[in-house]
């Protein structure tokens, strides 16, 4: 502690779920540490697996339904199309603020240096392949390997 | 606060950015890349005088707009500035710290 300050080196993030607003969350805080010099890695697991399945990754949706800060009564929610209609006004708003899609959000961050891995178990449990993943992604690895790369002072680790 | 850096005194705030633009030159900006642990070379002063230019335009930086710039790719933009590019680059240009979060 005294000797790093308690200062963050390596932020490993765990992405469990697909809802936009999560994953928009994993990616803003592992770029926002590597703009910061901090070394970022993000785990995906289940539901988070969408984010960088190839097919699925720009057909991510918000969640009307379960969700209170949307202010909509759960019902209203649950209406056909009403998820997609949320959705397109959330990527609207983040147009304004210039905030990428999420492929080209991906290529942000691999460019950055932040590494991407896909959770071996959720893998199979969805019948993934690792050819039906975003190219960037680095591996398909068991936890037992995350907590491996999480070796080090000054780690953080985040699940979402 | 003052500064002395390359023989010259500038007004630096407290992360040791420069509040007046107009008081910088080359020979403090390879001072500052110094404190950076940084050894400046063509592309890194390319890619400084694009930040000045944008600053100068007052267009809001942030790193998607640099990888979309035709100056440089996000990719050599951390290999040119290893530790928090936008940042460090930023000090070294003379310009304030960007304050995105993209």
């Amino acid at each position: 502690m005294t000797e790093y300050n308690g200062e963050i080196r390596k932020m490993m993030i765990i992405l469990s779920k697909a809802t936009i607003e999560n994953v928009y969350a994993a990616f803003v805080l592992a770029n926002g540490a590597r703009m910061e010099g901090i070394e970022a890695e993000i785990f995906f697991t289940f539901f988070g697996l969408e984010a960088i399945h190839d097919k699925k990754l720009e057909h991510l949706h918000v969640a009307t339904v379960g969700n209170p800060a949307m202010h909509m009564p759960t019902m209203l929610g649950g209406l056909p199309g009403m998820e997609s209609l949320a959705t397109y006004m959330m990527k609207k708003e983040m147009d304004k603020l210039d905030m990428p899609g999420v492929r080209e959000f991906l290529d942000i961050m691999v460019a950055s240096g932040v590494k991407l891995w896909a959770c071996r178990l959720a893998m199979d449990m969805f019948h993934y392949k690792k050819e039906d993943l975003y190219e960037g992604v680095d591996a398909v690895i068991p936890v037992g390997d995350f907590y491996k790369q999480a070796a080090g002072v000054g780690v953080h680790m985040l699940f979402i | 606060m003052e500064k002395v850096i390359a023989g010259q005194t500038i007004q630096v705030n407290e992360e040791g950015y420069l509040t007046d633009f107009k008081q910088w030159n080359k020979e403090i900006g390879a001072e500052l890349g110094k404190e950076a642990n940084l050894d400046l070379g063509p592309r890194h002063w390319e890619v400084i005088s694009y930040l000045q230019n944008e600053y100068k335009n007052e267009s809001p930086l942030s790193i998607r707009k640099i990888g979309k710039s035709n100056v440089v790719d996000i990719k050599e933009f951390y290999a040119l500035f290893p530790q928090g590019p936008l940042k460090t680059a930023s000090k070294i240009a003379g310009i304030p710290k960007p304050a995105s979060c993209l």
